[in-house]
């Protein structure tokens, strides 16, 4: 047990000494997530829209004006032709263009079906799904607007009603602002990046210095040096987490509807598990070259693509699946999720809960049994 | 357990994938006693040590530390023996009275005892102006010292040093061999390796190693004693030219350059009369023919060169026998 706190001292003495690093550690995080944070909320809307009214009547006019009523478009500039539009969106000036046909005037006067042809950058499938939506949301209302006053202009001025309209709610992103959702996805993320660079050269480091030889022939034990290289790391990653869920609050305005005492002790397993893996991937490589391969190209990339921060985990095939179960950001994600957005507790986020602290529990123990007191 | 030994190898072998860096070494060190392993670098020095410290699993033959076996008690061996690595494994950034504290609570030092026994060392090894400062600011020859005093920290009966003054100035090397004789004087073992033939001259007993081999195991007097013959210096004006004279003539066993001067190694006394004749046939002016006491590192050439000749004499006979 002294053996162990001697472990922990000498790391917090290599942490504080070097202020440059000291600052790095303390501040990155936070910092990262207000740039990154940022960068995603950007509130949907305000697409570029290009038009070309071939028609220029005063229905074309009302069609068009409905697409800048509610901020989702903006117009960038009016053109004559078909040509003229894919040219703006090849430029990357326009992200959809209208083109409205020289009869859609008269077509609408004599009761007859006309079209409208939008063109749409769909090189990014999620933007480009949201912007069909808007197009053919907007365009819809538009033309049942029409639609009825021109039946209740023929029927005698008498007012129409919609027989059904539909309602649909988000329930944790009221506002549909991407912020809210995105904030403490990232949260989890920037806290996993930090808790691999903090371990993953812990053990390795000394191994390429020489001082894990010396270490080695002495009577400690695997489980002290293993413990004793993650705790002073709890403690600067928890620090970490308190700052950072700071900035997710007090600057992105992300209130935590459930607990806030629960959202930091599951961060706290999270962070355990988290340096577990870095501690893990320090003992099996042989080179800091190879433990950075490793974090990167093991943990970090599939906690990018297979923990659903990007793509639903659902309908992912198994193996895809399993190995985001193997991840302890995974389950974070759904905690962290669940306890700022849904409001909901731990009771709620068991199955969530109990894969972290088997991930954490497994990690450590897999540290330990891989440490070896010998030279090869 | 008292061990009749402080170390006890037998038949020890180990063998990397590639080639064997350790070939059937055998040898005892007594409690208390200087032993120096000497020979190039890749002898194999380095592999019996961590071999011995527990961190190597050897591939044939067993060793024992302090009457505890080296494959089966490693732990038990750890807790007992100081180790200084070839390379200085300080912490850089902690300063060297952290450094000593920091192996002392891992070798388990009480606590009530902590600051006496580290004032104690600064003091033995000359480090009280380093005590505060950060290792990577001292000298290779303060580290080295701190190095040691880590190493001894816990008051281990037996120490192993490899290539401890690697490096170093001749003054600090002389200084650190004054530390080592005062832990020996204290009943510490010690098995120290090095390259350095002169330092060899301060240990009880020395192995000279080469290619992974034990070629000769004595003391240092004895082993110069073995030499056959007589070793000559020769002090002349054109000492290329002479060696290949002196090399051709009858008598004469083995000639080396040091730098201007030739060692040579005869049979017998009639020899120094027949080199001057020689020389002076060959038109070489000769300063100074003398009768020395031959040096570890001239006994440690010729062990060498007699070996890689039996090599060579064995292959030679294995192809005849093809």
């Amino acid at each position: 047990m002294k053996r162990l706190w001697t472990i922990v001292r000498k790391e917090f003495i290599h942490i504080v000494r070097d202020t440059r690093t000291l600052a790095l550690i303390a501040l990155m995080p936070a910092a990262l997530l207000l740039l990154t944070g940022t960068a995603v909320s950007g509130e949907t809307g305000n697409i570029p829209m290009a038009v070309a009214d071939q028609s220029k009547t005063a229905a074309s006019r009302g069609y068009i004006d409905k697409f800048w009523t509610n901020g989702y478009f903006r117009l960038v500039a009016y053109v004559e032709s078909e040509a003229e539009l894919v040219r703006l969106i090849d430029q990357d000036q326009a992200e959809v263009g209208m083109l409205i046909p020289p009869t859609f005037g008269s077509d609408l006067a004599t009761g007859q079906a006309t079209a409208v042809q939008f063109y749409l950058n769909d090189t990014n499938p999620s933007n480009s799904v949201s912007t069909q939506l808007g197009v053919e949301t907007i365009s819809q209302m538009a033309l049942q607007e029409m639609f009825f006053s021109q039946i209740g202009q023929s029927l005698g001025a008498r007012r129409i009603e919609m027989p059904i309209t539909t309602h649909v709610m988000g329930l944790y992103n009221p506002d549909g602002l991407r912020t809210n959702y995105m904030v403490p996805s990232l949260v989890a993320v920037i806290l996993q990046v930090q808790a691999l660079l903090l371990t993953s050269l812990a053990i390795v480091r000394e191994r390429e210095q020489g001082t894990m030889e010396q270490l080695i022939v002495t009577p400690i034990k695997p489980w002290e040096l293993m413990l004793g290289k993650i705790i002073p790391y709890i403690l600067v990653a928890f620090v970490n987490t308190v700052m950072i869920i700071a900035v997710a609050v007090f600057w992105f305005k992300i209130p935590v509807s459930g607990s806030l005492l629960q959202l930091l002790g599951l961060s706290f397993i999270y962070i355990i598990g988290s340096l577990g893996l870095g501690v893990m991937i320090s003992n099996i490589s042989s080179s800091q070259m190879q433990a950075m391969y490793l974090a990167v190209g093991v943990v970090l990339m599939p906690s990018l693509i297979m923990s659903g921060l990007i793509i639903p985990r659902l309908n992912m095939p198994a193996v895809a699946y399993y190995v985001g179960e193997m991840l302890p950001v995974t389950h974070y994600l759904a905690i962290i999720n669940g306890i700022m957005l849904k409001g909901v507790g731990a009771d709620f986020l068991w199955p969530a809960i109990w894969p972290l602290i088997a991930l954490s529990v497994l990690f450590f123990a897999a540290s330990v049994a891989f440490f070896r007191k010998r030279l090869r | 357990m008292t061990a009749a030994y402080a170390v006890e190898v037998e038949h020890l072998s180990m063998r990397f994938s590639h080639f064997s860096a350790v070939q059937d070494v055998s040898f005892t060190i007594p409690p208390g006693e200087i032993f120096g392993l000497l020979g190039p670098n890749g002898a194999g020095k380095t592999t019996i040590i961590r071999i011995l410290c527990g961190i190597l699993r050897p591939s044939g033959g067993r060793a024992a530390v302090l009457g505890y076996d080296v494959t089966r008690q490693p732990e038990e061996i750890k807790s007992r023996i100081g180790y200084m690595s070839q390379r200085f494994s300080l912490y850089n950034d902690l300063t060297a009275q952290e450094n000593l504290a920091f192996y002392a609570r891992i070798y388990g030092v009480p606590a009530g005892r902590l600051g006496a026994r580290l004032d104690e060392l600064i003091e033995l090894s000359g480090l009280r102006e380093a005590r505060r400062e950060q290792t990577r600011s001292l000298s290779g020859a303060w580290r080295q010292r701190l190095a040691l005093a880590c190493a001894v920290v816990h008051e281990p009966p037996m120490l192993f040093l490899d290539e401890p003054t690697a490096g170093v100035d001749p003054i600090s090397r002389r200084e650190f061999w004054d530390l080592i004789y005062t832990l020996a004087g204290r009943g510490v073992s010690v098995l120290a390796t090095t390259h350095y033939m002169d330092e060899a001259d301060y240990c009880n007993t020395v192995g000279m190693m080469y290619g992974g081999r034990l070629l000769a195991l004595d003391t240092p007097d004895a082993l110069k004693g073995r030499m056959g013959g007589f070793l000559l210096e020769v002090d002349c004006d054109r000492p290329g030219p002479a060696e290949a004279v002196i090399a051709a003539l009858p008598g004469v066993q083995e000639v080396t350059a040091h730098g201007v001067l030739l060692h040579i190694a005869v049979a017998d006394e009639s020899t120094p009369d027949r080199v001057a004749e020689a020389l002076a046939a060959a038109q070489v002016a000769v300063h100074r023919i003398e009768r020395i006491r031959p040096s570890l590192e001239d006994v440690f050439l010729s062990t060498v060169d007699a070996e890689l000749r039996a090599q060579a004499r064995q292959e030679q006979a294995r192809g005849e026998d093809r």
